[in-house]
């Protein structure tokens, strides 16, 4: 063994450098991923705040009660958004490694699970928040 | 010879005009500085350059420190991949009529780099030598010509294709962050032995790629496909290992 030491690369210059210019695979998969961790977070206290029925009923309807404002009402058009995309993505990884022709057709799939998305947010989007603009702008 | 002046006349074809490309490198030399540089140069290409000339070109002309590995040159020996506008791809592939007046080359990601374009393939090839890309066969020698029928054949004629530059590896966001992942160039040379009907060899290779690191770590981000500059499936070579080992049907 020689003694010259050869010090190795430091590990930061493993990394480092642009992003990635990956194409519809490689964005779907981050959507993907940010849809399940926020789809997790909303679990984890829907989770609590039902769990709190058990401990007290009433703490139960103060807290449910604090979620009737147009903020929440924004946020429950989210989380249906992030769940419907990450439903209708796993659908098509599902095709991509069990169905033949799925890996060549990933693109295609992607538009089509886009535009699935589209359809049925623009209608869910507007009935979920028609409540919150009546209240908001005062015909309610 | 009475054909020359018959010939037609010859329709002048214009010179190839270059223009001034920017080519912005990541340079890195830990043996003068712990720190990563960029360093733009000006060099003039022809349409029908390609990235690599441009390197070879600063190298000669302009900075004979410039670090890179090539050695063919023609997309065969797979030895200069490197990330050329956020993108995987040989550098003796990509011709500079396709691209814009600047470029932006880095190292591959995912592997410790050694200087400027230079990375260490050592953990890549660790993982290819794990999945044993060799034929394996027991019992007696065949005394004839081992036949193998056309469809045969072509059950894994894709993932013959492999050169082993790296470039599918070390464009995968698994392997990113997860080094130990084998990575979709291992997968596929373990693709062309467990699909060839010649190999005995499937179940042991499959054993090996059902470990966690394995195929299962594949999320289809496609960018393995995308970057292959021999255009393998990769991944859909890598879903038939899956179901082959969902399955157990090669």
């Amino acid at each position: 063994m020689s003694t010259t030491a050869t010090s190795r690369a430091p590990a930061k210059t493993k990394f480092g450098g642009t992003l990635y210019r990956g194409r519809e695979g490689m964005w779907s998969w981050v959507a993907h991923r940010i849809t399940g961790v926020l789809t997790f977070f909303f679990l984890f206290a829907h989770v609590l705040d039902t769990a709190l029925v058990r401990v007290s009923p009433e703490s139960y309807d103060t807290v449910i009660a604090t979620y009737k404002n147009p903020f929440v009402n924004l946020m429950e058009i989210g989380l249906v958004g992030a769940v419907l995309y990450h439903a209708l993505n796993g659908l098509r990884i599902i095709a991509v490694d069990f169905w033949s022709r799925g890996p060549r057709l990933q693109r295609q799939m992607l538009w089509l699970i886009v535009a699935v998305w589209v359809v049925v947010m623009v209608p869910g989007a507007f009935f979920m928040f028609k409540h919150s603009f009546e209240v908001v702008f005062g015909s309610k | 010879m009475t054909s020359v002046a018959e010939r037609p006349a010859v329709t002048p074809v214009d010179a190839p005009v270059s223009r001034p490309v920017e080519v912005k490198i990541r340079r890195y030399n830990p043996e003068v500085s712990e720190d990563v540089t960029w360093v733009t140069y000006t060099v003039e290409a022809f349409p029908a350059d390609r990235v690599l000339n441009l390197l070879m070109k600063i190298k000669g002309e302009q900075d004979g420190t410039l670090t890179f590995r090539r050695s063919c040159a023609h997309g065969v020996c797979g030895s200069d991949a490197m990330r050329i506008n956020g993108v995987n791809r040989l550098a003796c592939k990509v011709l500079m009529k396709d691209m814009p007046d600047r470029l932006t080359i880095e190292p591959i990601k995912g592997l410790p780099v050694e200087k400027d374009l230079v990375v260490d393939m050592e953990p890549f090839f660790e993982a290819y030598r794990a999945v044993k890309p060799f034929l394996i066969t027991g019992g007696n020698e065949p005394s004839k010509e081992w036949l193998q029928s056309q469809a045969d054949r072509d059950r894994f004629d894709d993932t013959t294709k492999c050169i082993l530059c790296a470039a599918c590896t070390t464009s995968c966001p698994v392997f990113w962050t997860d080094g130990s992942y084998f990575g979709p160039a291992a997968i596929v040379n373990a693709h062309r032995f467990i699909f060839d009907s010649r190999d005995q060899g499937a179940e042991e290779r499959l054993e090996i790629l059902n470990d966690r690191e394995g195929v299962w770590r594949c999320r289809t981000t496609f960018n393995c496909t995308e970057a292959c500059p021999r255009g393998i499936q990769i991944t859909k070579a890598i879903a038939e290992v899956k179901q082959a080992l969902l399955f157990r049907r090669v």
